[in-house]
């Protein structure tokens, strides 16, 4: 048997032959079934392997909590028709953010719910050269809440605080922040794309202290996805909540409420601004926190307005 | 140099583990151990030279032992984390902040006092949605805990710390454990993992940061025959969530509303099963993670990963795991090969195009 393999005058004859005899012996069931392997099957596979990594707990989740496999696998997924075909969001300006290392990304807040924080972990993830996940900053109403809190640990999300922010960064991740939080996303549809205060400047001090750059982000669409026109108060105190939005649409049409209006939405990205230049010490100054505050609020605010006037309609 | 080492909490795991440790060291001329009541049979053997004074540090006669033998190095290991072993609340408060009260005392007025080693725990930094992701050292708990445990060692350590100003000449070493786990330690957690169902709490997934039994015990060696003053988390890195952990365990779970928590909480207590106090059911919802990068620096080594502890203790556990990772990486290839003959090969999206 050896002989004819090594003869090579009987080459063609002999080669399929010794195929044959060999072939099966070592690799016969998973080759067989799998050789015609189709994009179904190869997802379904993936499927199969994510579901027996969960059912078995063997997973990756750093100390945040951050559980990429879950990310990538269930929580975004769903979220990604949103994306490209309800809202149809364009994104600008992508190469501003860095491939590699931390980097600060401040962007406006609004929508009554924070779908735009989602869909721009979304661009950057999905549009990104690099593929980077967003690390959000939620404020500690979103970590108290049952269900949300672990989803938002599990997405990559941690306490918008100094402590986490600083750590996130200096660990290299692209760390993402609303400093207007409620003010923001819970503000009257009457005065939308009218940047509310920033916060205390606290994500400058952080991005001082590590020595990221900044990356002013401006949102556009996100306002109109639901227009708050009214706010129960009395249940809002209620439930513990900063607000309850009442929208055209919900709580009128009830659960049909929930279903965002199709706006058109535009992500930019501005350019950096640098500040490992200005030295860690530059956190403890307050006047150039301020004035750097200030500084990305009206590069957004700006860029609010000049994206405003590009826009065809609020749906198109 | 010749040391004279005492050990409170002797007889129970960590404390005989320390002083059997300590006890194998050449270094360490006498180990003294203390405890209200004799080790277990099993441990005393394990125990070796080790010699034990039954007294209780709630006694002044604790400065006696202390004075007599000139001890140089205490490790208190007697703050006690559950009311069930200690006789009640009210019994384990007393053990562990006025034993702690009069065990300082004593040091306090020892001459050849040099070091001071204080197991203490990270509950001390509490659990609550506003919180930091990690703890360090230095860090201010948004909600100091307000019962129990937690509260005792929060306390305790106000007492360490006024000691460590009156004898600044004694080195001072706290070690605010994360949660043990291991092989062989029984804990309220190692208890709760070791149900059969685990309870949990509806709408939370904790972040749970662990000590493994054998890297505590050597952090604890460490310090004690070495000179590491300061205050230091000791965990491994890392972290394991709640429900990736009753999964590693391949056990079910079962989500408990959390406006029953408490009721379901008492009766798992009433019946002995777990020992959970209500700053526990918070750690249940909120977890807990300490940065540990001190004392890894600190040592140049430090306690093996949290998932790595964790699996050790899984492993010792296997026996009753509903799914085992063969049974479900079978399972994971009967489906395959199910697919693959189920589904119809002109019509899969490729055999398509390609037809």
């Amino acid at each position: 048997m050896a002989e004819p393999r090594t003869d090579p005058s009987g080459f063609a004859k002999v080669i399929p032959l010794a195929a044959d005899r060999r072939g099966p012996v070592p690799v016969p069931e998973p080759e067989e079934p799998a050789a015609p392997a189709s994009e179904l099957e190869k997802k379904i596979a993936t499927g199969l392997a994510f579901l027996r990594r969960r059912l078995t707990g063997d997973y990756e989740v750093d100390d945040f909590g951050f559980d990429p496999d879950l990310t990538d696998h269930v929580l975004l997924p769903p979220l990604r028709p949103l994306y490209d075909k309800w809202f149809r969001v364009e994104t600008r300006g992508l190469e501003n953010v860095p491939d590699v290392g931390g980097a600060l990304v401040v962007a406006n807040h609004s929508g009554t719910i924070p779908v735009d924080a989602v869909m721009t972990a979304l661009a950057l993830l999905d549009h990104h050269p690099a593929h980077r996940h967003l690390r959000m900053l939620g404020a500690d109403l979103v970590f108290r809440m049952p269900v949300v809190a672990p989803i938002a640990r599990k997405s990559g999300s941690t306490l918008a605080c100094n402590a986490d922010a600083e750590r996130l960064m200096r660990e290299g991740e692209l760390v993402g922040v609303w400093p207007e939080g409620f003010k923001g996303i819970g503000k009257p549809f009457s005065e939308r794309y009218k940047l509310q205060r920033f916060g205390r400047g606290g994500f400058v001090s952080a991005a001082l202290r590590t020595g990221v750059p900044i990356i002013p982000c401006s949102i556009v669409g996100a306002e109109e996805i639901y227009p708050m026109i009214g706010n129960a108060k009395t249940l809002a105190r209620l439930l513990g909540l900063p607000y309850a939005p009442i929208t055209p649409t919900f709580p009128l049409l009830g659960p049909l409420g929930a279903v965002p209006l199709p706006s058109k939405w535009i992500i930019e990205f501005g350019e950096p601004i640098e500040t490992a230049s200005l030295g860690a010490a530059a956190a403890d100054d307050p006047m150039l926190v301020f004035n750097l505050t200030d500084e990305v609020r009206e590069t957004i605010q700006s860029t609010l307005y000049t994206l405003l006037m590009q826009r065809r309609s609020v749906f198109f | 140099m010749s040391r004279v080492v005492l050990v409170t909490g002797v007889s129970r795991y960590l404390g005989t583990r320390l002083a059997a440790t300590l006890a194998e060291d050449p270094t360490v001329s006498r180990v003294i151990g203390v405890d209200t009541v004799p080790p277990p049979p099993a441990a005393a053997k394990a125990l070796g030279r080790t010699e034990f004074v039954r007294a209780d540090i709630r006694n002044p006669l604790i400065a006696k032992v202390i004075a007599q033998a000139s001890v140089d190095t205490v490790v208190h290991m007697n703050v006690i984390a559950t009311p069930l072993g200690a006789g009640g609340r009210t019994a384990m408060k007393e053990i562990n902040v006025i034993g702690t009260m009069q065990l300082l005392a004593a040091c306090q007025k020892a001459p050849s006092m040099r070091k001071l080693v204080v197991k203490s725990t990270t509950a001390i930094y509490g659990s609550s949605p506003r919180d930091p992701a990690l703890f360090t050292e230095d860090v201010e708990p948004r909600s100091l805990p307000k019962s129990g445990y937690a509260k005792d060692a929060v306390e305790v350590e106000g007492y360490v710390r006024g000691f460590g100003r009156r004898r600044p000449d004694v080195t001072l070493s706290l070690l605010r454990f994360t949660n043990f786990i291991g092989p062989s330690i029984e804990t309220p957690l190692t208890r709760y993992f070791s149900l059969p169902v685990v309870p949990t709490v509806l709408g939370f997934d904790p972040r749970i940061q662990l000590c493994h039994e054998d890297d505590g015990i050597e952090v604890l060696r460490r310090a004690t025959v070495e000179e590491h003053p300061g205050i230091f988390n000791v965990g491994g890195h890392g972290i394991v969530l709640l429900s990736q952990g009753v999964r590693r365990l391949g056990r079910p779970s079962f989500p408990v509303p959390s406006p029953l928590v408490n009721v379901v909480a008492r009766a798992f207590r009433s019946a002995g099963l777990v020992d959970f106090s209500p700053e526990q059911m918070r750690y249940l919802e909120h977890g807990r993670v300490a940065d540990v990068s001190r004392l890894h620096a600190e040592l140049g080594w430090g306690p093996r990963p949290t998932a790595e502890a964790f699996d050790d203790f899984a492993a010792t556990r296997a026996g009753s795991r509903l799914l085992t990772d063969e049974d479900a990486e079978a399972l994971e290839q009967r489906a395959l090969a199910l697919v693959s003959r189920v589904l119809p090969r002109g019509l899969t999206p490729t055999g398509a195009l390609r037809g």
